[in-house]
């Protein structure tokens, strides 16, 4: 039953990061999406000294402003001139510095110690629980549940919304598509998203499971819709992977899912290329005869 | 409380902060900033493995780790840019969470066996510049001074291929020389430096100098000794605030430095924010006369 949650947790991180990236990778927005995993942890941290408490809910909070604030300080580093990559790179290490300060100065006698904020451990995930409903399951699975279900709804409101201001900003925002409301709430639940998930995978690996998964589809899609189902199943196939192997070898599985993630795409990469190859060889061969 | 070990590991830090200072501007104008953080990150697994590798936690042989590791990385991200279709931001970060997720893998090996738990391999992750020892700080001085004493013999060649790449091709420099030898640089910086910084906050290191500078001024040499300067200042305050309150880790007082002078120069430097808004009231005023 434990190996049942655990496997779960990582299923759902699988498939919520998997969706969650998919507009990352299309947007061009990876290293900020890496930017906020980082400052996420000054928002946590800020939620428990204002409520004294690690509860979910508020936590969720501070990670969300905490992401709105980077995305918004980087936007206003770059729109006063300063090049996007220091921008975001002077923002998210300044934020996380804060937050492991913060961490260290003001709580750290509490379950909040950095290295399980950064490495997370997804094996005490099943003796953590809340029950809603009448029905008991791990804290991690609830929220990611609940983060799983606002991705697809804000995804199923603003698809073609999203679409055309990803793939044509300007026509977007012409027709009156509120292109930087859906770009602040795409990075609320971007924030959202790796809250949700770094309880089990810590909040730096998660952006493996964000940008991963939806890059190694990106590489094998032909539309958007594909990419979304093939995000989906390399997220889930890299966590319940990566979760046998860290068990097979004993070590972190958070640490093992983002290895199988890399192997996933490195794989999917020479495929690729080898089958590429294969099928200029045909043509050539072909028009040869 | 100035006693001895603290000043020469004050007077280390200060020496890194100065050389990171200047390979930063280099990253920095080349718009690497980001390239540099990946290749931070992945010096992890590099130190993990050369540690389970010889079981010795020598720092040369960690150094050496740590280097090939990040430098493979940048490889990994270069590779990955020109043979996908792939862009350049989600290589990064793709190479950047891989590689330290096979650090973490690493890691956790080596403290679940029996030597390594008093390894102190952790203090890699966020730096303590207070426990390294005399030898450490030797190679720190050396290192420092190599990545300093190189920049600035290639400081000609490195500017023209920044500022103009196509001339500097005409005139028959290796362009792919000089790049490569500029990567190194900004390892051997990073390799350097995570001893006291820790590997996740290093890029700051490279960064938040460079950034600051620029917004003080627009040439090359100036920019070069301002950032080298802000860098030296942030590593020299911050290891000192950390000596004072024992407890807290090097790498994010430093950081906290460095942040705090850019934030001050976004402010009040001459392209800062203070000056725009005189200079558009100026205009506005003008506008009203005329």
């Amino acid at each position: 039953m434990i190996e049942f949650w655990v496997v779960l947790t990582g299923l759902l991180v699988g498939v919520t990061c998997g969706i969650a990236g998919v507009f990352l990778i299309l947007r061009k927005m990876s290293m900020i999406a890496d930017a906020i995993s980082h400052t996420v942890l000054f928002g946590i941290v800020m939620a428990y000294i204002i409520t004294q408490s690690l509860n979910g809910f508020w936590m969720l909070i501070g990670a969300a402003v905490a992401g709105i604030l980077t995305a918004y300080l980087v936007q206003l580093l770059h729109s006063s001139g300063i090049q996007e990559d220091a921008a975001i790179g002077v923002v998210f290490t300044s934020l996380f510095a804060a937050g492991v300060l913060l961490i260290t100065l003001f709580a750290s006698n509490v379950h909040l110690d950095v290295e399980h904020v950064l490495m997370g451990e997804i094996a005490f995930v099943p003796w953590d629980r809340w029950t809603v409903l009448g029905l008991a399951m791990p804290k991690a699975v609830w929220m990611l549940l609940l983060v799983l279900v606002i991705n697809i709804v804000f995804l199923l409101l603003f698809f073609k919304e999203m679409k055309l201001a990803t793939f044509d900003p300007v026509y977007a925002a012409t027709i009156g598509i509120p292109v930087v409301f859906l770009h602040y709430g795409f990075m609320t639940s971007i924030s959202f998203t790796t809250v949700a998930a770094f309880d089990s995978v810590g909040a730096i690996l998660v952006v493996a499971m964000l940008i991963g998964p939806a890059a190694t589809a990106y590489l094998i899609s032909k539309t958007i819709q594909q990419m979304f189902v093939y995000s989906m199943l390399f997220g889930a196939g890299a966590s319940v992977i990566g979760y046998y192997l860290a068990k097979l070898w004993d070590t972190s599985i958070a640490g093992m899912m983002a290895t199988t993630v890399g192997l996933l795409f490195i794989i999917t990469l020479i495929s690729l290329k080898i089958i590429e190859r294969r099928r200029k060889a045909l043509v050539h061969k072909l028009e040869m005869s | 409380m100035l006693s001895g070990n603290l000043l020469w590991v004050l007077s280390g830090t200060m020496l890194l902060g100065i050389a990171a200072g200047i390979t930063g501007t280099f990253s920095f104008l080349q718009k690497q900033s980001l390239v540099g953080d990946a290749a931070a990150h992945a010096a992890l697994p590099g130190i993990a493995l050369a540690f389970l590798l010889t079981g010795q936690k020598e720092l040369p042989i960690l150094m050496l780790g740590a280097g090939i590791t990040s430098a493979l990385s940048v490889y990994c991200i270069q590779w990955i840019v020109s043979f996908s279709k792939l862009k350049a931001d989600a290589a990064i970060g793709l190479v950047l969470t891989v590689f330290f997720g096979i650090g973490v893998v690493f890691l956790t090996v080596v403290n679940r066996s029996p030597i390594g738990n008093q390894s102190g391999l952790n203090n890699f992750i966020f730096g303590k510049a207070a426990t390294m020892t005399k030898a450490d700080l030797m190679w720190l001085f050396i290192s420092a001074a190599i990545i300093i004493l190189v920049s600035l013999f290639f400081y000609k060649e490195w500017k023209l291929l920044i500022f103009d790449p196509v001339y500097a091709k005409g005139i028959g420099l290796p362009i792919e020389a000089l790049k490569a030898t500029l990567t190194v640089l900004i390892v051997m910086t990073i390799v350097t430096g995570i001893q006291a910084v820790g590997v996740i906050l290093m890029s700051a290191l490279l960064i938040i100098p460079a950034a600051s500078a620029k917004l003080w001024t627009k040439k090359l040499s100036t920019m070069l000794l301002l950032s080298a300067a802000i860098g030296g200042i942030a590593g020299i305050t911050g290891t000192f605030i950390s000596a004072i309150r024992t407890g807290l880790s090097t790498g994010p007082i430093i950081v906290l430095v460095a942040a705090s002078i850019f934030f001050i120069s976004y402010f009040i430097s001459p392209a800062g924010q203070i000056n725009k808004y005189r200079r558009k009231m100026q205009f506005r005023k003008q506008g009203d006369i005329g």
